[in-house]
């Protein structure tokens, strides 16, 4: 009986040590000719990287975009949304340069708000920007007009941006923001613009309606009368009125903010302004705190 | 005769109250404001100033582009200015060109004259139909000459004149059929003519026996010519379907009707085109129906294009107490939000209710009405889900609906009247299909401006 006993269980050490054997010659044999080379570092720029997949870099996703950096393929500063300090410490992972790293900030060219303007009817169907602008052009009096539905607020990955209750428009809140694009992107009527943030003068207006038009619609709307290109001290001129709209080119501009004061419709925004009162607003809430 | 028709489709209650309406012509608006958008395509540019005296027939605008057409003062008058207004079919603004009537209503220089078209070459004629103006009078106001113009390598062996006329409500190809059958069979004849077609079907449902046997009397001269009863149905007269119904034959997918060798043009249509060649008179009016249970007086009335939709309101009895107004047949026609309007080529209908319907919806509840009587074989409760995924955020949704016929949708609606949850599935397809719109430009717009970059550098290299 004790004898069987043995014969079987040496037989089953017997079998299974073989098989252990035969099984870890095969994968050791796999791991030599089929391995696949991982590039440490694309994961190390992983962790660096925001993981919001938002896409600003170009590519699809964050971890396609640690790989299109181990394999030479992208610039360590495309991802806007990690700011400098991510394009700082890629480069030093991968040994390259640093670009000069521009700082950009998604800007809302309307101020087409519920002071500013009427809609034109009452839209019930779905609430959503795209789905309205597929419903006779949308509710806005002026076609070229925010909607105000709310689908970048939606959109944004990093929650930087709000619906203002007061105006019904939306805001971007600027510390928050890392110019990704997503709110562009997503927008029916192409009003949000990703921009310098160190330009602090933007035309709030994408209207094409001739003025006479627009100041039937809103009250706030670029109304073509060129007193900005006359305002505008830069040699040449950075401010230019073309196809019944003012644009500022960022390039050439100073922000002087001359054409600011100068246009009749207070259609251009004065971002320095806008950012020094928030900071000092933001100061007085902390010395109270 | 057999009663052809397509799978799917729905019958609505065909409220025809103005079937036995004789047409009466509405007496000549002082004021008339043309918008130059009249077609699918390009708009017209405006070709006359403020202040230029313009007789009835005179271009005012010419085309921008091959799909895009002609038109002309619909009066005798003074041109009072360009103005902006309401485009009822995009809800978009567009120029418009006011005209001050005279009263005279006197035709232009060589205009209202008979011709003999039969002496005429078919490339002739084409050109002819162009410079009248004439586009698509069932709604969608496609350019007729390039309709008459088949791209090379198709061939033409049928022509179509749609009768159908199967939304509720419009009757004013019916009675174009009752009171100048003539005029359908020798737009007909021109059109075999311009296309070598062989063959010539007049298709009416059979909800109109005495329109079946007033063109049959008339298209009896014309060799190759017969009419075809169908059922019933709606949307019968939808194009690809009207081809299915008639021919058997079925439109490929992002193809035309070229493509199944057929050309289906309106019964307002083939008249127009007669008027053209025969009389020389460019478009310059339509019969629209105003029909719906806030018109005291509803009828079908004679008007030139560009007459302002309160001049109907008048005349139909229309007073203030609507909730909404609609361009076209209820199905497939358009709420507007004004009445600041006018009459367009393609205005076949102006319906005013008392009642404006709005419905809360739900999401789907899967019984698969939709799918049942979908004309077009597709999956709208799919489509419509797709599109409630895109708006939260799957921005995949848009290849997913072009995998399941995103644009074989012809947009008919029957959908959304037959979903018992009032899903808003016309207007998520709507939507999806100008998200792809969009998405198309943008990736274009980013080609054009990776191109331009990458020849500033080589610019760069060489200098």
């Amino acid at each position: 009986m004790t004898e069987l006993i043995t014969t079987y269980a040496g037989a089953a050490v017997v079998v299974l040590a073989s098989l252990a054997v035969f099984f870890a010659v095969v994968l050791a044999v796999a791991d030599r000719f089929f391995q696949v080379k991982i590039d440490p570092r694309a994961a190390r720029i992983e962790e660096i990287l925001p993981r919001a997949n938002c896409g600003s870099c170009g590519f699809g996703g964050c971890a396609a975009y640690a790989e299109a950096l181990v394999r030479g393929e992208a610039a360590a500063g495309a991802c806007t949304a990690g700011g400098p300090e991510a394009a700082k410490k890629i480069a030093a992972i991968m040994g390259l340069a640093v670009a000069a790293f521009v700082p950009k900030v998604a800007v809302i060219k309307c101020q087409g708000s519920r002071q500013n303007t009427r809609p034109r009817f009452r839209y019930v169907g779905e609430p959503d920007c795209r789905a309205a602008a597929a419903t006779q052009y949308g509710q806005t009096a002026c076609q070229y007009a925010c909607l105000g539905l709310g689908t970048c607020v939606r959109a944004c990955p990093f929650d930087a941006m709000i619906t203002d209750e007061g105006t019904g428009l939306p805001r971007v809140l600027e510390d928050r923001c890392t110019a990704c694009g997503t709110c562009a992107a997503v927008c029916p009527k192409n009003i949000i613009e990703i921009l310098p943030k160190e330009r602090y003068v933007h035309v709030l207006c994408r209207s094409r309606d001739p003025g006479k038009v627009v100041r039937q619609l809103c009250k706030a709307g670029c109304i073509a009368c060129k007193m900005c290109e006359k305002a505008c001290p830069v040699e040449g001129g950075a401010v230019h009125v073309r196809d019944n709209l003012a644009a500022v080119d960022t390039e050439t501009c100073i922000s002087c903010g001359k054409c600011v004061r100068a246009c009749p419709v207070g259609c251009i925004g004065d971002f320095r302004k806008w950012r020094d009162e928030a900071a000092a607003r933001r100061a007085g809430e902390q010395q109270v705190a | 005769m057999r009663k052809a028709t397509f799978p799917g489709g729905v019958h609505p209650p065909p409220s025809k109250l103005t079937a036995d309406s004789p047409t009466v012509a509405l007496p000549l608006p002082p004021r008339l404001v043309v918008p130059v958008a009249q077609n699918l395509g390009a708009p017209g540019k405006p070709a006359v100033a403020k202040g230029e005296r313009v007789n009835r027939g005179q271009t005012i605008a010419t085309p921008d582009g091959f799909v895009s057409a002609w038109l002309h003062a619909p009066t005798s008058g003074t041109v009072t200015g360009i103005e902006r207004v309401v485009d009822a079919a995009s809800g978009r603004q567009f120029d418009a060109i006011a005209i001050e009537s005279d009263g005279l209503d006197e035709w232009a220089d060589g205009c209202d004259q008979p011709r003999d078209w039969r002496a005429i070459k078919p490339e002739e004629i084409r050109k002819a139909v162009a410079e009248a103006g004439i586009v698509g009078m069932g709604g969608a106001t496609f350019p007729t000459h390039v309709k008459l113009t088949p791209p090379p390598g198709k061939t033409i062996d049928t022509i179509i004149i749609n009768g159908a006329e199967c939304e509720p409500y419009l009757t004013c190809d019916y009675r174009l059929m009752l009171e100048r059958p003539a005029d359908i069979a020798t737009g007909l004849e021109i059109c075999l003519a311009a296309t070598g077609a062989k063959r010539g079907i007049v298709a009416i449902e059979d909800n109109k026996p005495e329109a079946v046997r007033v063109m049959t009397e008339a298209v009896r001269s014309v060799s190759g010519a017969a009419v075809q009863v169908l059922e019933t149905k709606y949307p019968q007269g939808a194009e690809k379907q009207l081809i299915l119904a008639c021919l058997g034959r079925e439109v490929p997918t992002g193809g035309l009707p070229s493509d199944a060798g057929a050309i289906v043009q309106n019964v307002g249509t083939a008249a127009a085109i007669a008027e053209a060649l025969a009389h020389r008179r460019p478009m310059t009016e339509r019969i629209v129906t105003v029909s719906g249970d806030a018109a005291a007086r509803p009828g079908n009335f004679r008007c030139r294009i560009g007459t302002p939709v309160r001049a109907l309101f008048e005349k139909a009895g229309v007073g203030a107490d609507f909730e909404a107004l609609v361009f076209g047949g209820p199905l497939m026609g358009k709420a507007q939000f004004t009445t600041e309007l006018f009459v367009k080529k393609g205005t076949s209908g102006v319906l005013v209710f008392r009642r404006a319907a709005a419905y809360d919806n739900g999401p789907c509840i899967r019984c698969g009405a939709c799918v049942r009587h979908c004309p077009s074989y597709l999956n709208p409760s799919r489509l419509s889900i797709l599109g409630e995924s895109f708006l939260d955020g799957n921005l995949d949704a848009i290849d997913a609906a072009m995998g399941i016929g995103l644009m074989d949708c012809i947009l008919c609606g029957t959908c959304a009247y037959v979903c018992p949850a009032r899903r808003r599935i016309i207007h998520l397809v709507e939507m999806l299909r100008g998200e792809r719109r969009k998405t198309l430009e943008r990736k274009r717009e980013k080609q054009r401006e990776q191109q331009a970059h990458l020849k500033r550098e080589a610019d760069k290299v060489k200098s």
